[in-house]
């Protein structure tokens, strides 16, 4: 048994004990793509990392990886970036995480940012755990604010215990410091085309044969839904009473240009799929207009829709605590006011028109 | 056989989890503490497995000895064994030294009971919060990482090879993987099952093996609790409320409260960031 936790590759890829931390300067961002597009995340990132950078007077690295992706260096350092590595090969075609992260370990190691910035998607957080913990280094997940103070800190702010609490979490001792932080948080720089910078290429150092995992096939979402990119959300719970009672909120969503929500109990009783699930143990969502029909508020959903825009909440129960964070509440029963918001909707034509 | 380590937490429900007006701290005390929501979905993956093709089923938890209670539950729904890691050397722990710890428990589960083909952690806590644990762990194990997977499609025990379906944002991927391999749970994936009459009585008897710092032979004491998470808490403390003037729209029939409402959005910014137009 030794014997074979000794031929694992050493977790630690630093050299342990004193080490020279002034080396590392400077900030990374990872840029994830699909297909050759880029997670808005990403340049989001690239914004608030702008930011930092100046105020820390040390370079904004990006990092572009994947297959067949060299366009996305030009995009790079029109959102900011002074320096963009690439990493392009066959290898990297799909995301995964042996082969994303020993690139990012190879940049990470020969390059020493003092700051490793990944958005909080799935892959991200992958991602993020995985080179963490190969580095090591401190790494916090899902940061809604990020800056850096004159000791050259990280700090890294993100909402605990259920969005009770925040916190702004430190790494004092170990570089790079690493975040992830969630879509839609930070915005992105006006896109400057006339920007460039220095272009350094990683050749990835790994073998197909190292990696265990084989990617089959990815399955674009059937129905699309995709509630965290989502910027009008019609969610229901229990109140809209059966599966029947979602194709109305359906027919609202469309006439908004919008996706459906949903509370737990209704996803547990087959009303609607999980992935419509809103809340602490569905997904948080940040869209610009959030109707909440037949929700009683209880803080396990709100948690998950409470930075919405703007929450407009239908409840017969005049009572229910969704309406004391609501912007707009109309006592009333859903079955009666969604088709009169269908009605007013479609008048005055609210789908969007590009 | 197949063995099959489920990683569980123990949790505070949050629902009764309250703040203190006067100290802005969060008040645990009295809130009851279940088994992390995702963690159970990870154990019934775990069980099906079993079901289908012979496993031993071991769960482990690193908290503190009231964690041994939610052990007894999963021994209910049917795990073979239980260890609970606890003592105060490992408190204080962030992701980083939690996944260490949570490792060397598994290579001292795989010494006992033969080596650990299949982890299965929960997609993130419902208080830690993070879903770093789980990558933090196959990365220390060196297995292949399989993350917020909603499905199991396919496992052959000749092969070794399992077939998960991984949600992402965009689209669901299908991934294949050789054992072993770690795979992190999302609600999706399964219902968890109740417990049976005699996985009720058995958990009633059954006492979780508890694992000691003292108990492991390798531990590298600088890697765990406190010493060895390099995060920190800074500073802490409760968002301001932005209070929402909650306006709530009376109108004489639905339709005029539909207007109104439609009158107050276009009111706002809403129009020109949706591309909504008005007619007329
Ligand atoms: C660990 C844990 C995690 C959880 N995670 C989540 C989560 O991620 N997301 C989530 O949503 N919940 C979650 N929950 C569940 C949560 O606590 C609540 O039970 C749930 O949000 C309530 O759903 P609801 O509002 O649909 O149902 P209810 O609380 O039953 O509310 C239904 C509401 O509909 C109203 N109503 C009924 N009929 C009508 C009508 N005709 N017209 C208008 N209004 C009507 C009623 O007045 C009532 O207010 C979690 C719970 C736990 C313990
Ligand atoms: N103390 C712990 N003991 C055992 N498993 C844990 C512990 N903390 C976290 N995990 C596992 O790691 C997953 C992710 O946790 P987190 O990174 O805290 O969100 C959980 O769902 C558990 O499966």
């Amino acid at each position: 048994m030794a014997e074979e936790k000794k031929s694992r590759p050493a977790v630690g890829l630093q050299p342990e004990g004193d080490v020279d931390w002034s080396q590392y300067r400077g900030i990374l961002v990872v840029v994830e793509q699909r297909d050759g597009v880029a997670k808005k995340v990403s340049w989001q990132l690239l914004g608030e990392a702008r930011r930092m950078a100046d105020k820390l007077q040390a370079p904004l690295m990006a990092l572009v990886l994947g297959h067949q992706v060299g366009h996305l260096v030009k995009e790079a350092f029109a959102y900011g970036a002074d320096q963009v590595f690439l990493s392009d090969a066959p290898i990297l075609q799909d995301y995964r995480t042996r082969s994303y992260s020993r690139v990012c370990l190879q940049v990470i190691r020969e390059y020493k940012p003092e700051i490793v910035l990944i958005g909080a998607t799935y892959t991200g957080r992958d991602l993020a755990g995985a080179i963490a913990t190969h580095v090591p280094t401190g790494l916090t997940a899902d940061c809604t604010q990020l800056d850096v103070d004159e000791n050259r800190l990280l700090n890294a702010t993100r909402p605990a215990f259920s969005e009770k609490m925040v916190a702004t979490i430190l790494c004092k001792q170990f570089k790079p410091q690493m975040a992830t932080a969630r879509p839609g948080v930070f915005a992105a720089l006006p896109r400057d085309d006339a920007r460039s910078g220095q272009v350094i290429e990683i050749p990835p150092q790994i073998e197909e044969s190292e990696i265990g995992t084989r990617v089959l096939e990815f399955i674009q979402e059937r129905q699309g839904i995709n509630l965290e990119d989502a910027e009008v959300i019609v969610a229901g719970g229990r109140g809209v009473g059966s599966p029947e009672g979602f194709r109305l909120l359906q027919e609202l969503a469309d006439v908004l240009g919008g996706v459906v929500g949903a509370t737990r109990p209704v996803v547990e009783a087959g009303w609607i799929g999980h992935e419509h699930q809103v809340g602490q143990t569905g997904s948080t969502v940040r869209p610009k207009l959030y109707i909440a029909a037949g929700i009683s508020g209880a803080v396990q959903h709100v948690v998950g829709m409470q930075h919405s825009d703007y929450i407009v909440a239908i409840n017969k129960d005049p009572e229910a605590p969704i309406f004391s964070g609501a912007h707009y509440g109309i006592v009333g029963d859903l079955f009666e006011v969604i088709p009169a918001l269908i009605t007013a909707a479609k008048a005055r034509k609210t789908t969007h028109v590009s | 056989m197949l063995h099959i380590a489920v990683c569980i937490k123990q949790v505070p429900d949050s629902r009764e989890m309250r703040i203190d007006p006067k100290t802005n701290t969060l008040i645990r005390q009295g809130a009851p503490a279940i088994v992390n929501y995702f963690d159970l979905r990870g154990l019934e993956a775990a069980l099906q497995l079993k079901d289908e093709f012979g496993a031993r089923v071991t769960v482990l938890t690193m908290g503190p000895p009231s964690a041994d209670k939610a052990i007894k539950e999963c021994i209910a729904m049917g795990a073979d064994e239980g260890i609970l890691v606890s003592d105060r050397g490992f408190a204080g722990a962030d992701t980083l030294a939690t996944s260490y710890v949570v490792g060397q428990t598994i290579d001292k589960a795989g010494e006992v009971w033969g080596p650990v083909d299949l982890v299965f952690c929960g997609k993130q806590t419902i208080d830690g919060d993070t879903g770093q644990v789980g990558p933090g762990v196959a990365c220390r194990l060196d297995y292949e990482q399989l993350t917020y997977v909603e499905k199991v499609e396919s496992f052959d025990p000749n092969t070794r090879e399992i077939v998960v379906h991984r949600h992402l944002e965009d689209g669901v991927e299908r991934v294949q993987a050789k054992l072993p391999a770690l795979i992190t749970a999302l609600a999706e994936m399964n219902k968890p099952r109740r417990a049976s009459l005699p996985g009720v009585l058995r958990a009633a008897r059954y006492q979780p093996i508890v694992w000691t710092t003292n108990d492991f032979t390798d531990l590298d004491r600088s890697k765990i609790g406190l010493r060895g998470s390099p995060t920190v808490v800074g500073r802490s403390w409760v968002p301001e409320q932005k209070p929402v003037n909650t306006k709530i729209l009376t109108g004489d029939t639905v339709n005029q409260v539909a207007e109104d409402l439609f009158t107050a959005l276009f009111a706002t910014e809403l129009p020109g960031k949706l591309g909504w137009v008005q007619e007329g």
